[in-house]
């Protein structure tokens, strides 16, 4: 093991807790622990801390308080989000890009449709735009599904191009975009992650727009107010907080990221039998990944591990589902000996540097172990 | 198939073994030859091709064997 601190370049999987959103919960779970619908002193105190969290959120999203709903993750928010779209018309076709998060598939998997359509990506994982708009005219599409940005390859995609028929609504996945690049505006329903901003887990923001067709497509009351069950307080308060100290520094911490990335992309680039892939500009600031020839991605994570750096891995062999991501198969991409990197907002050059070191021995050791 | 080329069968071997093979294989096929690899592990539909493209190989297609296995065809180009 090494003895000194992990670098963790992790933060696309989940961010650590940013110092104002740790304050903000210490303070909250004092404060916060009552019934938010209850008349009593507590009551009142809990639903003002909530309301106070919805109005923050919806301020740094540029929306109305009343479109925020507070969910139990960023994956329920996008279930409720695409199933209360389907269910709100009737109309249960999904038509989403080949490389949107998991819980995209998984919602359409789980609400069956001849209808669905999977709609290919370029190389850098850019969906096909035409094909996604012809896609969405077909009689029985309800909803057209496209991530703000890619939480695998980073790569933007363009939201705000699509130019969808009257009454197809578009649900816009943003949890790997907040609190990194400016959002796309030209969407219904958002969604998005309170940990990957630096907020604590289990908050999910589900955004629907003023006039969206949409009810609660599971058991409970409708609307977006507490749909879900009961509120987690603090950690909505702590959520919020976050979201309003990580927007005030994105600009600045986006930019220093963005060249911090280039300069790993570079390294890995030049790494032999290696490629980068995702979209070299249009991209989160971030966030890197690459895959390396004739290494597995388990054995290349475990190395960057002993040597001190925490990174993730699109690999089959690192999956719960021995599968490689979707992500890098609809991309066309190597899947076997990948590696993500995504930079925290405190990440410095020193540590960037020192992973650009300690990369292409790791990579050379494995391949010569193996023998190649 | 006309030329039935060289063929390897990691049908058990994880991944990334069945392109470590197919790499180590490579220098026994003629240039225009065949190189078929045998493998069960998911990660070779896409590795393959991939392997294909960052080598500068041909990536000819995916055929079953006579046991339903996944064999995936390659050409030399150089």
């Amino acid at each position: 093991m090494s003895s000194t601190p992990e670098v963790y370049l992790d933060t696309a999987s989940a961010a650590r807790l940013h110092p104002a959103a740790r304050d903000t919960l210490l303070a909250a779970l004092e404060r916060g622990y009552a019934d938010p619908r209850r008349l009593h002193g507590a009551g009142r105190d809990a639903r003002l801390l909530l309301d106070n969290a919805r109005a923050v959120i919806a301020e740094c999203l540029d929306v109305r308080p009343d479109e925020v709903g507070l969910t139990s993750s960023g994956t329920d928010a996008v279930h409720r989000g695409l199933l209360g779209l389907t269910a709100a018309t009737g109309r249960d076709g999904i038509v989403h890009s080949a490389v949107e998060h998991s819980s995209v598939l998984h919602a359409a998997q789980w609400r069956p449709s001849p209808v669905h359509a999977s709609i290919a990506v370029d190389a850098t994982g850019r969906v096909d735009l035409l094909a996604l708009t012809e896609a969405a005219r077909t009689p029985g599409v309800g909803v057209v599904a496209l991530q703000s940005a890619n939480q695998e390859v980073g790569t933007l995609q363009p939201v705000d191009e699509a130019e969808l028929p009257d009454g197809v609504p578009l649900l816009t996945d943003a949890a790997a975009a907040i609190g990194h690049v400016p959002l796309p505006r030209s969407w219904s329903v958002l969604t998005g992650s309170a940990h990957k901003w630096g907020g604590p887990a289990g908050v999910g923001v589900l955004v629907v727009r003023r006039g969206t067709r949409w009810q609660n497509p599971f058991p409970g009351e409708d609307g977006l107010d507490g749909s879900g069950g009961f509120a987690n307080v603090p950690a909505a308060l702590a959520a919020a907080a976050a979201l309003q100290a990580v927007l005030a520094e994105q600009e600045e911490v986006a930019s220093r990221q963005f060249r911090q990335v280039a300069r790993l992309r570079a390294v890995a680039a030049a790494l032999p039998d290696a490629e980068v892939v995702g979209d070299p500009e249009r991209r989160l600031p971030h966030l890197v990944t690459f895959s390396c020839l004739y290494v597995g991605g388990d054995e290349i994570v475990s190395a960057l591990a002993r040597r001190g750096y925490g990174v993730a891995s699109g690999s089959a062999c690192t999956a719960s589902t021995l599968e490689p991501s979707h992500v890098l198969a609809a991309m066309g991409a190597l899947t076997h000996g990948n590696v993500r990197v995504s930079l925290a907002c405190d990440t410095t050059d020193e540590q960037v540097e020192g992973f650009c070191t300690v990369l292409p021995e790791v990579v050379a050791r494995i391949r010569k172990d193996a023998g190649l | 198939m006309s030329d039935p080329g060289v063929e390897i069968d990691c049908r058990d071997l994880p991944c990334p073994r069945p392109i470590i093979e197919l790499a180590r294989a490579l220098p026994d096929v003629p240039v225009g030859g065949r190189l078929a690899v045998v493998a069960r592990d998911p990660a070779a539909r896409y590795d393959v091709p991939a392997w294909c493209r960052m080598r500068g190989q041909e990536y000819v297609g995916e055929e079953l064997t006579d046991d339903d296995v996944p064999r995936y065809v390659v050409r030399r180009l150089s």
